[in-house]
């Protein structure tokens, strides 16, 4: 069996962690300088603001409907993201973290009522962090993802779904009529990976439901559709087709970690782990025809061996400037890898995440190169290299200076930002007393 | 009444109990570093059992002077510790966060101050109170 934990409304649920005052109230995170909402909360959900929606067409309701908005805090995030995993970690026995708010558990061989044990965890995280999660359990990966789905869905939509699947939902721990009626009560667009064109698509073909398209031949699926369409039914049907590293990539982050096959202790084969990790979420990142504003890194010990020293270090490389460039990001994370290692500690797990990213096309430069916006990646390499032939290596190094000391803030538009209350000695959380 | 100050200033003194774990060393070798294991001090896990749980918050205010609480102490948070009675809290009223002691009497919460000119906080009809974290230790940083 697998899991899938996720917090809700993540980037929302960070920031009222230290801001009681948000409670109640409709809140969106905005990104790429202010200029769209990445994360909304639910109250924000309900006054019908949708994903991706442009400040400039959401900001009168400020005024009529008492809307926040914050500029993106991916410090404050990626640390809470950090506490919740740590805490999420426990449910399992390996843990894929999968984007800065999701990660997979494998519960294979875990005795006991997983269901009891789900909530168990989730109400210690909750008091951790005061992040609510989610959790789905399935036996494919497809399937924790609908379940995950299904136990959100009933929590924030009463009659949507029975409400005992509500927080923690056990699509293998149900009778199969029960199971149906969840499917069967499911729109076929939800599933992981099929999106709205192929969903869409699906609709016309007369497959409205997830049991529907778990009906499906999966020869059909590869025929009419594609191999991954293919893979999805058959994780529908409970077969397991997608592994810890091959699945459909998320939308917001890109994260590439892995546990590994023995207790690694040295910086060397760190710093090899974490550059094949780096190269894979920027080939990744490249698919999608992306760029990334921040690198976050992090590694840590195995929670599970009780008798080794315990470490979990990471921290985010806020890139000069957004880009897809292997050797770039590469870079970056292995700034990050130098500040957060420390010798004699048995490490287990090591990832890299691409978070704040755009599409390509939306590229903006911040320093004038020289070059337009729309120029290739090669010319930008030139003129860098050029700036660092001019300027002297310490050009460059600005970028890699960030790791220590505080990036500069230029580059974005941050107007709204919260303190960053868990990584800054100077911004934390003034309490009155 | 100056408990956790004193608490810190106690494990300060152990300061000077760092471990060395003499490795086996072969004759006529010299030691590779990794025969070494040396134990830094962790002052973090000294103040709170669950790290990860735990923040640091700034205290601005007199209600906890006999604690010896200044305007800027630092306030160490644990969020798993189970709070009980005589614990010093970080608690969420409506949408404010204060810093009080905890008294629990037949079940009945109150939030006290550590100063007399401070009335206690009872919670009333209609408001919510919620326990954030305990308070494991108060640092306080001296002029140098």
């Amino acid at each position: 069996m697998l899991a899938l934990v996720d917090g809700n409304n993540f980037y929302v649920s960070c920031e009222r962690m230290f801001r009681p005052d948000l409670l109640g109230r409709p809140v969106v995170v905005l990104s790429n300088n202010d200029g769209c909402a990445i994360a909304r909360s639910n109250e924000a959900k309900d006054l019908g603001i949708k994903m991706g929606a442009p400040w400039f067409q959401i900001r009168h309701m400020e005024g009529s409907a008492g809307l926040v908005a914050l500029s993106a805090n991916f410090e404050l995030y990626g640390d809470m993201s950090d506490r919740m995993m740590t805490f999420a970690a426990a449910l399992g026995h390996q843990q894929e973290i999968y984007s800065i708010d999701e990660c997979f558990l494998d519960l294979g061989g875990i005795p006991g009522d997983l269901v009891l044990r789900s909530r168990k965890i989730r109400s210690r995280i909750l008091r951790a962090t005061k992040i609510p999660t989610c959790v789905g359990i399935g036996p494919t990966k497809t399937l924790a993802k609908l379940a995950n789905h299904i136990a959100k869905t009933a929590e924030r939509k009463p009659g949507s779904y029975p409400s005992h699947h509500a927080q923690v939902c056990h699509l293998g721990a149900m009778g199969e009529q029960e199971s149906q009626s969840l499917l069967q009560a499911t729109e076929v667009g939800e599933v992981w990976g099929v999106g709205r064109r192929i969903g869409a698509q699906l609709q016309e073909a007369g497959i409205r439901t997830v049991w529907d398209l778990a009906q499906m031949n999966p020869s059909v699926a590869r025929q009419r559709w594609s191999v991954v369409l293919e893979k999805t039914v058959r994780e529908l049907q409970g077969t397991p087709c997608f592994t810890f590293e091959d699945q459909p990539p998320p939308k917001q982050q890109i994260a590439c970690t892995r546990s590994f096959g023995h207790p690694v202790t040295g910086l060397v084969e760190l710093q090899e782990a974490i550059t094949a990790f780096a190269c894979r979420a920027a080939e990744k990142l490249r698919q999608q025809d992306g760029h990334a504003g921040v690198v976050m890194v992090f590694i840590r010990t195995s929670p599970f061996r009780q008798q080794d020293a315990q470490y979990s270090g990471y921290r985010m490389f806020k890139l000069l400037e957004p880009t897809s460039d292997s050797a770039r990001i590469t870079q970056g994370a292995l700034a990050v890898l130098r500040a957060i290692y420390k010798p004699g500690f048995n490490y287990a797990k090591a990832g890299v995440m691409l978070m704040e990213l755009s599409p390509a096309s939306q590229h903006q430069f911040s320093l004038d190169l020289g070059v337009e916006p729309d120029e290739s990646r090669g010319r930008l390499m030139t003129a860098m290299d050029a700036l660092n032939k001019r300027f002297g290596k310490g050009t460059l190094a600005l970028a890699t200076a960030g790791v220590a000391n505080e990036p500069k803030q230029w580059a974005m538009k941050q107007e709204r930002r919260t303190p960053r209350y868990t990584t800054r000695w100077d911004e934390l959380l003034t309490v009155k007393c | 009444m100056h408990a956790n100050v004193l608490s810190i200033a106690k494990s300060i003194t152990t300061l000077s109990k760092v471990r060395y774990y003499p490795g086996a060393i072969p004759a006529g070798f010299p030691s590779p570093a990794e025969d070494f294991v040396v134990e830094q001090l962790d002052l973090e896990a000294e103040l709170t059992k669950h790290p990860r749980a735990t923040y640091y918050v700034r205290l601005v205010g007199d209600s906890l002077r006999e604690l010896g609480v200044v305007d800027g102490t630092l306030a160490v948070v644990d969020c798993l510790q189970r709070p009980k009675s005589g614990h010093v809290v970080i608690a969420r009223i409506d949408a404010d966060f204060t810093c009080k002691v905890l008294q629990i009497r037949n079940g009945q919460m109150k939030l006290k101050a550590a100063n007399p000119t401070y009335p206690d906080i009872v919670p009333k009809e209609g408001q919510t109170v919620e326990i954030i974290g305990v308070v494991t230790a108060l640092i306080r940083k001296l002029p140098v």
